[in-house]
């Protein structure tokens, strides 16, 4: 147990700092001179060589990486050339409606979606609607069930914004709340799929027909003995969903107005400021790095099974 | 369940396979067709006619600008389709590379690859994508090369054990024991049978690119407008709901919806049929 958990923190480390070094490398495979790409362009040779002298860029390259890296543990992001400020202090009110959209969408990823999945499997009908449903919700972009969100539930309707992020806890529950569905659409049709198959393939078990038979009331076998085991491979997709809900919110704080960072990595990427670029980019990676790690060691406390199955 | 050893079994159509199929070729052909089959010029402005509904000379109205919609949407699937088409090109011929070579070659260059593709897989696409931008502008080409280095290690890891599973087989070990080149086992014998699950692998992808992709425009960091574009279409019909007049945005994400669902199901059915595991 403690080996499992020691080898997957040590390719934990090994992956941040990898990944760390290409986001911090990709500076330098831009066409340009990387001080006049920090300066944002056009700037005096006076600008430029304070910029080299600040970032070290005459030193050796793992001698700035490491300098880049020790300042980013210590919360200094690099300065935005369009701002003129620091990027940790632009950062920092940004982040907070970036996670509270994904908190949100989490929530009603797994609340809907396993209800769903769950109640799927155990009716006919329901199952077959579900089925066409979820084809068509995983095949959803978040930018387009944004759009129709907006069209029916906002203009139409009114019965929520159409923008903005909202202030105090109930005004940004209710700004976010569209976004949030529109966010956790396509992934709520992939994990009532995936529960409706789990569920589905224990229904069919045989430690389930032997509590059948044994006369153990359907609620009771469904809540004791199915539930538990069909979570399981929905645990093993929630890596995957941190990724596409990182790379949704980016597309659906912009759908919506929404001054996340998200938002602020477009805006970044398109005005080529590419210290905040650089700092997002390592930020949502180290996220989903980490949100996998801990999924897999979570699972591996769950299951014993998958601690058995490592290495190559 | 069908007992086993039954010798004929029922043929039946997979009409959900059909129907999708159907729908991509019709799709593809317009794609290819837009200029000899659209009613107007995509491009072509006429402010007084702007927001008009359905009409004989506009099937399905026109936008905020005036242009025909129908042959907006028509030519907006050149790109849509060919973007995709590119990243599935190059990730799938590149993850076919890889997998045969990591499996046949195993040892270092197997641990070594499969080392850096799991580097890669660290990125969600759209963040490479967003990255490749930053540096080299926005346009077609950054993002495209982006999301085909961020979709190879999901081609190559599924190919990787097909090729695994295919080069341990016994035909494979009595080429090798024939004294074969390793080209020639390689070419001829090996790629030719993992061929279906390089096709399954790459209907799969096209979904997950043509909508990475159409995030991309819709962010304004793809093709640049005047251009159709379906995911450019959604951004630049979305002042438009406000007023009323959802028409551009809805058509242009329906047809996006529905091309990818009939990508997905056609790669679903493909790989039942040929018993693969999907990811």
């Amino acid at each position: 147990m403690l080996r499992f958990v020691v080898q997957r923190v040590g390719a934990l480390v090994l992956t941040l700092l990898v990944a760390s070094f290409v986001i911090f490398g990709a500076l330098y495979l831009a066409p340009g001179d990387p001080a006049t790409l920090l300066a944002g362009g056009r700037a005096t040779p006076a600008v430029l060589e304070q910029i080299r002298v600040q970032n070290h860029l005459s030193d050796p390259v793992w001698a700035r990486y490491w300098d880049w890296l020790t300042g980013v543990l210590h919360g200094d992001l690099g300065q935005s050339f369009v701002y003129r400020q620091s990027v940790t202090t632009l950062l920092a009110p940004r982040a907070g409606t970036t996670v509270f959209l994904v908190v949100y969408a989490s929530i009603i990823i797994l609340g809907v979606g396993v209800t769903l999945g769950l109640s799927a499997a155990l009716r006919r009908r329901l199952g077959a609607v579900v089925t066409v449903g979820t084809a068509v919700g995983m095949a959803t972009p978040a930018f387009v069930a944004a759009i129709i969100l907006i069209t029916v539930f906002a203009v139409n309707l009114g019965w929520f914004p159409v923008f903005g992020a909202g202030s105090g806890f109930t005004g940004r529950l209710w700004h976010l709340t569209l976004p949030a569905i529109a966010l956790a659409f396509a992934w709520v049709a992939y994990v009532a799929q995936i529960t409706k198959a789990s569920v589905r393939e224990e229904l069919s078990k045989e430690h389930v027909e032997t509590a059948r038979s044994r006369g153990i009331p359907a609620p009771l076998i469904v809540r004791r003995h199915v539930f538990r085991n069909a979570l399981i491979p929905i645990t093993t997709v929630a890596g995957l969903t941190v990724a596409g809900l990182i790379a949704g919110a980016v597309v659906v704080e912009q759908a919506f107005g929404l001054n996340g960072m998200g938002s602020f990595l477009v805006q970044a990427a398109g005005q080529k400021d590419f210290a905040v670029v650089q700092a997002i980019a390592l930020l949502l990676v180290a996220t989903f790095v980490i949100a996998n790690a801990v999924v897999d060691l979570v699972n591996g406390l769950l299951d014993p099974r998958l601690r058995l199955v490592k290495g190559r | 369940m069908a007992t086993a050893g039954t010798r004929r079994r029922a043929r039946r159509i997979d009409w959900v396979m059909l129907v999708c199929a159907t729908f991509i070729l019709l799709i593809v052909a317009v794609a290819i067709l837009a200029p000899l089959i659209a009613p107007h010029d995509p491009t072509q402005v006429d402010i007084l006619a702007a927001h008009e509904g359905p009409s004989a000379s506009h099937p399905l109205g026109t936008d905020a600008l005036g242009r025909d919609l129908l042959s907006r949407l028509m030519y907006a699937s050149r790109l849509s389709l060919l973007g995709p088409a590119l990243i599935v090109v190059i990730a799938t011929f590149l993850g076919t590379f890889l997998a045969i070579a990591a499996a046949w070659m195993g040892g270092w260059f197997d641990a070594v690859s499969s080392r850096i593709l799991d580097i890669l897989f660290a990125f969600p696409g759209l963040i490479f994508a967003l990255l490749a931008v930053a540096l080299f502008g926005p346009g077609l080409w950054a993002p495209v090369i982006a999301l085909s280095i961020a979709y190879l290690p999901y081609d190559a890891r599924v190919l990787r054990s097909v090729a695994l599973r295919e080069r341990n087989l016994p035909y494979i070990q009595a080429c090798y024991v024939e004294g074969l080149p390793t080209r020639t086992i390689t070419a001829r014998h090996l790629l030719p049978n993992i061929l279906p699950f390089v096709f399954v692998q790459a209907t799969l992808s096209f979904g997950y690119a043509l909508v990475d992709l159409a995030a991309i425009s819709y962010l304004g960091l793809g093709v640049a407008p005047p251009t159709a574009e379906w995911g450019l279409m959604v951004a630049n019909g979305q002042s438009s709901i406000l007023t009323g007049y959802p028409q551009e945005s809805l058509y242009a994400g329906l047809l996006i919806v529905a091309t990818v669902v009939a990508f997905n199901l056609l790669g679903d059915r493909l790989a039942t049929r040929f018993s693969v595991t999907t990811q």
